[in-house]
Formats: C-alpha cells, structure tokens, sequence
C-alpha cells in the first residue's frame, strides 16, 4: 500500500486502538449476553436445534471427557499412594484425595476444558463459517436471528449438558483410582470406598456441581460470540476458533478461583 | 414502492453511502450497477434492515426502517422481502428443501405439513426438480443460485432483493438466471432492485437502472436510454473500459488518482 493512505500511528496510538477495539469487544459481548438471557423468557425456544447440540456437545464428547477423567483419577491414586507410602509408610486415604479432588476440582475444570477445546472450537468455526458465507444475514432475512437460531440453544445445550458430564466424569474418575488403588497398593474395594463416603458430604459434590454451570455459560457464550463476530474468511474463521478456546480456557481457570471462592463465602465447602 | 432518501451509511472512517436517493415503483425492475465497493450491496442490506443507515431514510409502502421497533413489526416487514445472497447462503447443515421452507416457520402460518410441497412448487418455478432431499454441498454454482432464489421467493414476499445473482455463473447460466428473474417477475408480479455489474443482465431485466459510484446514484433510466448516456462515468462502466473518469488503481503501489473524489 502506498504511504499515503493515512497518517501513520506511533505506539501509543496501536495502543490506543487496541484499548478501543477490546472495549468495542467487551460491549458487544455483553450485549450478546444481555439478549441471550432477556430473549430466552421472551421467545419460543427452538428446542429441535437445543437437541441437536445436546447430541453434539454432550453425547459426542462424553468418551474424551471420561477418559480424560478416567486417567486423572488413576494419576491421583498413582501419586497419593506413592506420597503416602513415603510419609507413612502404607498407602493411606488414597480414595478420599481422588474423591474430593476430582468432585471439587479436576473434574469440573478438565471436563469444560476439554469441551470448550472440543465443542466450544466446533461452535466458533461453525458459525464463524455461517457469518464469512452471508448465511447469518440470511437468518435475519428469513424471519429469526443468530442470537434466537443458534446462540440460545447452544447454551440451553450446554447448561444441560456439562453438569451431566462433570457427575460422569466423577464416576469414571473415581473409578479409574479405585483400579490403581487396588492393583498397585492392593486397598480393597470396601476401604477405597469407605474412604470417599466416611469424609465426603453432599456439599462437597454441590460445590464442584454448581461450578459447572458457570463453566458452561463462559465456553457456550463466548465461542458463539467468537463465532458471530468473526471477520474475514477462512483466516478470520481460524482467529475466532483459537480466540474462542483459548479465551474459554483462561476463563474457566480465572473464573473456577472465584466461584470457589464465593462458594466457601456461603459455606458450600 | 421503495423510496430512499439521503441515504448515508459509513463503516468506520470509510464512507459508503453518501446521500442516496432513489425510488423504486411498484412492479418494477431497478437494476443497480457500480464497481465493486461502490454501496450496491449495502444499499440493498440497508433496504432490508441489515444495516441501519447513518442517515437519511428509507421508506417502503409507508413504513420507515428507521422506525421499526416491535419484533412484530420488523417480522411484518421482513415478510415483504425475499433476499438472495451473491453466494447464495444455503444452510449448509440443512436439505434444499429445508432451507427454501425455512423462512416459513417465522414469516408465516402455514402448517409445517403443507412445507414439503411447497418447497416442490418453489423448485418447480425456478426450474429444478427431484433435488428436494439433497445437500447445498451436493450441488453445482448454478442451481445453488436458483435453490437460494427458491428460497428467496417461498414466503410470497413483495419485494425481491437480488444481490449480484449472476456472479460467478458462466454466461449461459447467467442468461438463465436472468430469464428465471423475468419470469418471476411475470409470474409474481413482484416489486424487485437487483444489484450487479453484469451489463448483458442488467440490459435484460431492468425496467430501469441506476448507476451508482462512490455512494451516491449518478443516473437512473430506462436501459435503453443508459445505452446512449452521455455521463462518461455511466459511458465508462457500460463500455467496461479501464480509461475514463472511473479511475481504478492498476498496482497497489500507484498513487491515488487525483480526479477519485469527483462525481461529476
């Protein structure tokens, strides 16, 4: 391009128009939050497209979310019971460590980890793929909208969906530590088992649970926002895809400290 | 009838729209030709509530865009228009004949069981048929165009907007798409503004054209009258000829021609 197409902006000004454009950013999103949640009570919910991502989110991503929890309750057990056998001599309260850290902690963060890596990722390119190819406008000219369309029901899909995979990743990940427990430090059933429920309170689980909701509302909203905001073409479809994750990673860690800590405020510890 | 008044539409520090006026009849074809970048497209997404113009208005059988408020009266609004897309933007996850009855969920009443075959008529009147169960991936650049204009004309709107509809097409299936537009036009009895820069088309279907250049309308007449112009501007586009007062740049690195910022 020639020189002259416009004055040229020193560092401050990048730095300016970065600020500004992050703003602009922020104000869409909240926009797209806003109506998110105001149109859900004022419209009829499409609960045909809801299903489908139901399907897509929940029921496709279930095998990589149980054993990605499968493995990190076996790693738990691997650990503590190593740990244990250091300090004490014998492998002790190997199922209440897998147990309260998987309910409380690794399995709500790993498992919207890996559906924001894997869902939230589809939601981006997909409709990143709808706004370069004109068919969001074409769902404003046929009578409905993105927000409407595709927006609610991913999140409807979602607020569903990752808590029921949080309780399977518990199972599966207590269960994954209860097979090294007993094949590497041979703790029987009863004991692994009595160690998780003779500590473990119905609070516990709430804790962990409720996380989830909030996990889910941040990968749903900001890969559709991502998704409906992308810019350019194919280019642009990779930008909001990898923005999309990776903002909803960083989300889900930042967002976990203080959801746990406003829990432990309430006393849901 | 469509009347645009002072119509101003910028994107950022770019200037699109820069006060366009334009009437469009009841019944009739305005063609609008421009170079690329020129506001067609945006005038026509300004026309259908896409956008929403910086200034000027936008009246359309009495109701101004500006003032639609309700999601019933912007759903009574949309209802008039069909709207085909330069690329045609079929649902990629939906059948041809899911994505012509689409609209029909939110524009209209009619029973979802009446939807099948009246997808079938709409195939019918722009020429296809038996592809009803078939993927948007699954079909060739011309009959894309024509199930998105299937599409475009399932609610029985008013008005159509067609946005270059023979863009990318090879000329005997761009003559094709033009006859299809006369037909509908026939046939319907709609109202219609079709954007392109495809001259042979315009010619075709045009009731009358406008020329449109740096965002603002230079001429509008009946094509025959467009054919003997003396605006070198509109002489220029019409005889596709790279000298004349239309400067494009031919090298990214060649300065701005000074004579870019006239109109006249």
């Amino acid at each position: 391009m020639s020189g002259g197409n416009g004055p040229s902006i020193g560092i401050i000004g990048h730095f300016g128009r970065g600020v500004l454009e992050a703003a602009e950013e922020t104000g869409q999103f909240a926009f797209l939050v806003r109506s998110t949640f105001g149109w859900m009570t004022s419209y009829r919910i499409e609960w045909r497209q809801t299903l489908i991502q139901i399907v897509r989110v929940g029921v496709d991503s279930l095998p990589v979310t149980a054993m990605t929890a499968f493995f990190t309750g076996m790693v738990l057990a691997l650990q503590t019971g190593a740990s244990s056998k250091h300090f004490f001599n014998e492998p002790l309260f190997v199922g209440t460590v897998v147990a309260f850290s998987l309910v409380m902690e690794l399995a709500p963060v790993m498992t919207a980890i890996v559906v924001a890596g894997r869902a939230g990722a589809a939601i981006a390119a997909e409709l990143g793929t709808m706004k370069v190819t004109e068919q969001i406008d074409a769902l404003y000219t046929l009578g409905t909208d993105p927000i409407r369309y595709l927006v609610i029901p991913r999140f409807i899909a979602f607020m569903i969906v990752l808590p029921l995979l949080t309780v399977a990743s518990d199972f599966t990940g207590i269960f994954g530590g209860y097979l090294v427990a007993h094949a590497k430090y041979q703790i029987p059933r009863t004991v692994y088992w009595h160690d998780i429920v003779n500590n473990m309170e119905i609070r516990h689980f709430v804790h962990g649970f409720l996380k989830t909701f909030v996990f889910a509302a941040v990968v749903s909203l900001v890969s559709c926002f991502k998704g409906v905001t992308t810019r350019g073409g194919a280019e642009g479809v990779g930008k909001s895809t990898t923005s999309a994750v990776v903002i909803s990673m960083v989300l889900i860690l930042v967002l976990d400290y203080f959801a746990t800590a406003v829990l432990n405020a309430f006393g849901i510890t | 009838m469509i009347e645009a008044q002072g119509v101003k539409k910028s994107f950022g520090p770019r200037s699109i729209l820069r006060g366009v006026d334009l009437k469009v009849e009841t019944g009739e074809t305005l063609v609008i030709i421009g170079g690329s970048g020129c506001g067609k497209s945006t005038f026509l997404k300004c026309v259908i509530g896409l956008h929403h113009p910086d200034e000027g208005t936008i009246v359309v059988d009495g109701i101004n865009v500006a003032e639609l408020k309700t999601e019933a009266e912007i759903a009574d609004y949309r209802r008039r228009f069909g709207y085909l897309f330069q690329e045609g933007a079929l649902f990629d996850s939906m059948t041809v004949w899911e994505n012509i009855t689409f609209g029909l969920r939110y524009l209209t009443d009619i029973e979802p069981g009446k939807y099948r075959k009246i997808a079938s008529d709409c195939l019918a009147l722009v020429g296809l048929k038996d592809i009803e169960d078939f993927k948007p991936a699954e079909l060739s650049g011309g009959m894309k165009k024509r199930v998105a204009l299937a599409r475009a004309i399932a609610a029985q709107p008013s008005y159509i907007l067609y946005d270059e509809p023979t863009t990318g097409l090879d000329p005997i299936m761009t003559d094709v798409i033009s006859d299809l537009i006369l037909d509908l036009q026939k046939q319907l009895k709609v109202t219609a503004i079709a954007v392109t820069h495809d001259m042979r088309s315009a010619y075709k279907v045009a009731s009358r054209i406008a020329m449109l250049h740096e965002g603002k309308v230079l001429e509008v007449a009946h094509p025959d009258i467009i054919k003997i112009s003396k605006n070198p501007y509109v002489r220029q586009f019409v005889d596709g000829k790279s000298e004349g007062p239309i400067k494009m740049k031919l090298k990214d690195f060649e300065a701005e021609p000074a004579a870019n910022g006239a109109n006249k």
